[in-house]
């Protein structure tokens, strides 16, 4: 099998070779403008940087576009060469909406595991106090550095890992569901959705790079001064960070122009499926707020390569810019990790109730509303920042007032469960531990929320345990529900559904206990991001146990992989609407077909009128049936 | 209908347990601060807040996991409920009315952990990677953060490198301290309710061992204070030029000279060795334990021919141990 003929492979060669040339552009730059042509941090990044950018030339993601630049035309249909291998497609640069959506999900499991995997590696560390685990030779030899230098690398780079497995398993969700929700045949620009897919492997490839070019110890934050001396890796962090931004603008944009433009007649915004809502509501975020990210980015890197003196104090900059340009992103950008998930929640309770979902318009109101509250909160992070104290207020109102929206959906969905006839199959376990757990994120809010009791929880392990709330409610467990419940219609194959309940039945007790054991040492004053605490406080119990729970949560992912690996190769055909579902992609065949929908279906009901006799939501045969 | 009244009552007997048994004590470190004591009571008002919310949205789910589960072989959907405006207006307007609320106390918490004392103490703290200075008013350098219990200290934090944070768990207050110079200098003012030892420990990340950057606070009386204060103003040069420093800072060579002239109490030149008779005729050879005498409970041998109750009876109150050692060895040194 010839290698070369995967784009993966291709892409992974071109960056290689075009880091090199990068770097050798950069050293005769240098020359030219009369300084000696060797730096490392300017050379290195500017050959990272073009690396990246013939990466994308290599895997096939210009092609087209080079192309019509060139005024050539290109073919209108980009089937499957029948030829190769399926499997093929994923590898390669593929147009299908699906396609695209898969490559996104299994690259989002991978940095999960990568993700994890630096988790487990701190975890050991902080499960006793003394620095017991990471000082051990071997990482000196195969990194240039231990101990606490690499503690704080592990610990940044499982943040900023796992924020990058989130952006993509929503890239997942959004790119695989959201045209098969809406009755189209795929997204509106199929071009730049595969960009905005693959520019991901290079940014995920750098980002992780960092941890061997000396690591940095910011955590994701990067806040100046401190980033601007960290080591070279600090710079690979901004520039992976950056091509992972990239992606989730370029997204966005195809989410929000197939839903408004897209959809399949009758389908009025208000008679969308609810994920549609989620991910429209997601990507008005994406769109507008990632820029900032990619902005504070740039200016700590002009800092550091050029000198200029945005954040430094004593050359008229300030560091609090910084934090304020960060979090203008940062916090909605936890509104993007979150609104999907609950989006799917909101897909799937009224599926195994039996129920109509309780309250649709406002929950599909609410996303909106979160979506625009969050962008008036950022300061939160920052109220021991140094800020101007009265600015702080405001911000303290604006950031309760998001419990609104959020109440709307936890209510609708008791609305939903309450005299239903339910069921749990995995994936409405998972759906419930979500609600169970996203609600445990959104209860520890307030004390966050006002400034005074946040003077003695900031940057402490209350924090660490309110966002894992959060993030495994509003995302891991509605992910891993999602994948469960859209098995069949991906794969045509059931998965082992007793191996999903160990999955779920290991997983929630052991984040419960490592939520509260992080809470309540975070209470007594267990500060973040420190690799080594104090015995004489009492909390080496409690870490241990967080550690042990740790890794039962890492090993029951890794039994939903075996699950999932093993099942879609043999499992069980499942090929019809196995879950009695309402909605259209359900009416098709499962896996579902090249291009989705044979003709145009009709919206002739409600989404959610489960129990409402002979009501149906989508005609999928408009034009032919009696009542037409 | 019978299934909302049951489950109320089991929200109110959830939340009622779980506000009763989680308790702000247990859950804190010792309270050691008056910002600490406002801050405490927000934090319990949370907690109610916390266990009613809890309580309203799992005990509904967790009743309608066992009641209306789908039996064995039962068919059908569930009870066809598409939504409920006023319903929703209610879940709407409610929640409003308690975040305004919380958000006004708030506002009034943070004004009262804020207060400012125009009497304060005020002690400036240099943060740099990865130890704290403390300097007190009148130029006193330490490394430990000794503070009077019961009166504000206004703490003026300032980095020299990158940013740090200092917080004490006990006061129940954090500030990050930033680099750049007094334009950005940081204010924190701390109240002590509580004497004992206590720690700040960064809670900034600041590099390679933010983990282990701390320093020692302690909290001791006022009188405490004082005495720890004034012996931390002495030096590091030898006993008797500490003691010399001392005498002057003091007020002592304001009535004792070092030249042999008299003043108001008697010449410390060549006192060593010599007989000293007192009023009622009892005698007694200068060495230093007659002179720690002196200092400490003078009027209990007041040379013949001097006055009484002139010199301070509360010297063991302002000067520690080793300041009176000093100026000892001082007085003993002139020959």
């Amino acid at each position: 099998m010839n290698l070369l003929s995967l784009g993966f492979v291709r892409g992974l060669i071109s960056q290689i070779l075009g880091t090199v040339v990068g770097m050798a552009f950069i050293m005769a730059v240098r020359l030219l403008a009369g300084l000696p042509a060797w730096n490392r941090e300017p050379v290195i990044v500017g050959g990272v940087l073009i690396g990246a950018i013939a990466f994308m030339a290599g895997v096939g993601a210009l092609g087209d576009w080079y192309k019509w630049a060139k005024g050539e035309k290109t073919s209108d249909h980009h089937d499957p060469d029948p030829e190769k291998p399926n499997w093929h497609r994923y590898f390669n640069v593929d147009l299908d909406h699906k396609v695209i959506g898969i490559q996104y999900g299994v690259t989002s499991l991978l940095l999960l595991g990568i993700g994890g995997i630096f988790a487990v590696l701190f975890r050991i560390e902080l499960s006793q106090s003394g620095i017991t685990f990471l000082n051990n030779p071997i990482f000196e030899t195969l990194l240039g550095y231990s101990g606490p230098d690499l503690y704080n690398t592990f610990m940044s780079l499982h943040g900023i890992v796992m924020i990058a497995a989130i952006l993509l398993g929503i890239g997942a969700m959004q790119n695989y569901l959201v045209p098969l929700l809406i009755g189209a045949n795929d997204m509106a620009f199929p071009r730049l959705n595969a960009f905005a897919f693959w520019i991901n492997v290079p940014g995920a490839l750098v980002l992780v790079s960092s941890l061997f070019l000396g690591g940095f110890d910011t955590g994701w934050v990067g806040y100046p001064p401190l980033s601007l001396r960290a080591p070279l890796g600090m710079q690979m962090f901004l520039m992976g960070v950056y091509f992972v931004g990239l992606s989730s603008i370029a997204g966005s944009i195809n989410v929000i122009v197939s839903v408004f433009k897209m959809r399949a007649p009758g389908m009025t915004l208000f008679k969308m499926p609810i994920f549609v809502w989620a991910s429209l509501a997601t990507a008005f975020i994406q769109l507008t707020a990632t820029q900032l990210i990619g902005l504070s980015f740039q200016l700590i890197m002009l800092e550091r390569l050029l000198g200029m003196p945005f954040f430094d104090a004593t050359l008229g900059g300030d560091p609090i810019l910084y934090q304020h340009l960060f979090w203008f992103y940062s916090h909605p950008a936890v509104y993007v990790f979150v609104l999907p998930g609950l989006g799917v929640i909101s897909e799937l309770l009224p599926v195994f109730s039996r129920k109509p979902l309780f309250g649709y318009k406002w929950i599909a109101v609410s996303s909106m509303g979160i979506a625009l509250v969050g962008f008036f909160v950022w300061a939160h992070h920052m109220f021991t920042s140094g800020m101007s104290p009265y600015l702080r207020v405001p911000f303290m109102y604006a950031t309760l007032l998001v419990a609104i929206p959020t109440g709307v959906k936890f209510f609708s969905w008791v609305g939903t469960l309450w005299r239903g006839k339910l069921v749990f199959p995995t994936p409405m376990l998972f759906v419930l531990g979500s609600i169970v757990i996203f609600l445990m994120g959104g209860v520890t809010g307030p004390p966050n929320g006002t400034i005074s009791t946040d003077l003695h929880l900031h940057d402490t392990y209350w924090v660490v345990g309110h966002f894992h709330d959060t993030i495994f409610g509003g995302y891991i467990f509605p992910f891993f529900a999602a994948i469960y419940y859209w098995f069949p219609k991906i794969t045509g194959k059931m998965y082992n559904e007793t191996l999903g309940k160990i999955h779920f039945w290991l997983m929630f007790p052991a984040f419960m206990i490592m939520t509260i054991g992080q809470m309540l040492i975070g209470l007594l004053g267990m500060r973040r991001r420190i690799v080594d605490y104090d015995p004489a406080l009492g909390f080496d119990d409690t870490q241990y146990i967080i550690t042990v729970a740790g890794l039962v949560i890492f090993a029951s992912v890794l039994l939903f992989a075996y699950n999932i690996i093993r099942s879609a190769r043999r499992g069980e055909a499942a090929e019809g609407n196995i879950w009695g579902s309402r909605s259209p992609e359900w009416q098709i065949a499962s896996p579902a077909p090249l291009h989705n929908y044979a003709q145009p279906f009709k919206v002739v009901g409600e989404p959610y009128d489960y129990g409402l006799p002979d009501s149906t939501y989508v005609d999928m045969n408009p034009g032919t049936s009696a009542d037409g | 209908m019978i299934h909302i009244i049951i489950v109320s009552v089991l929200v109110i007997v959830s939340t009622f347990l779980f506000g009763t048994f989680v308790k702000v004590e247990n859950l804190l470190p010792v309270q050691a601060s008056v910002q600490g004591e406002f801050i405490d009571g927000l934090f319990g008002i949370h907690i109610w807040l916390i266990a009613f919310f809890f309580s309203l949205i799992v005990v509904f789910m967790l009743y309608s996991v066992v009641v209306f589960r789908r039996r064995k072989g039962e068919k059908g959907s569930g009870a066809y409920m598409t939504g409920n405006h006023n319903l929703e207006i209610v879940w709407t307007v409610i929640p409003l009315v308690i975040v305004l609320y919380l958000a006004v106390i708030g506002a009034t918490s943070l004004a009262d952990v804020e207060r400012r004392d125009p009497e304060a103490m005020v002690v400036d703290v240099f943060a740099s990677q990865w130890n704290w200075r403390f300097e007190y008013e009148d130029g006193t350098s330490s490394d430990v953060l000794v503070l009077p219990n019961g009166r504000q200290t206004l703490l003026r934090l300032q980095s020299s490198d990158v940013i740090h944070s200092f917080f004490v768990p006990e006061f129940r207050v954090k500030q990050d301290v930033l680099p750049g110079g007094e334009a950005f200098m940081r204010e924190l003012r701390i109240t002590p309710t509580l004497e004992g030892d206590f720690k700040v420990r960064c809670a900034e990340i600041c590099g390679q061992l933010h983990y282990s950057m701390l320093a020692n606070v302690q909290v001791v009386s006022t009188n405490e204070f004082d005495i720890w204060l004034n012996s931390q103003s002495a030096c590091d040069l030898s006993a008797e030029e500490c003691g010399q420093l001392a005498a002057q800072q003091y007020g002592c060579l304001a009535c004792h000279t070092v030249d042999g002239s008299v003043v108001v109490g008697p010449s410390w030149l060549g006192v060593t060795g010599t007989e000293r008779t007192f009023e009622d005729g009892s005698t007694a050879t200068v060495d230093a334990d007659y002179l720690l005498k002196s200092i400490t409970d003078p009027d209990s041998q007041v040379v013949a021919g001097f006055p009484a109750s002139v010199m301070p009876q509360n010297f063991t109150e302002i000067l520690s141990e080793e300041q009176i050692q000093q100026i000892t060895a001082f007085i003993l040194s002139l020959e």
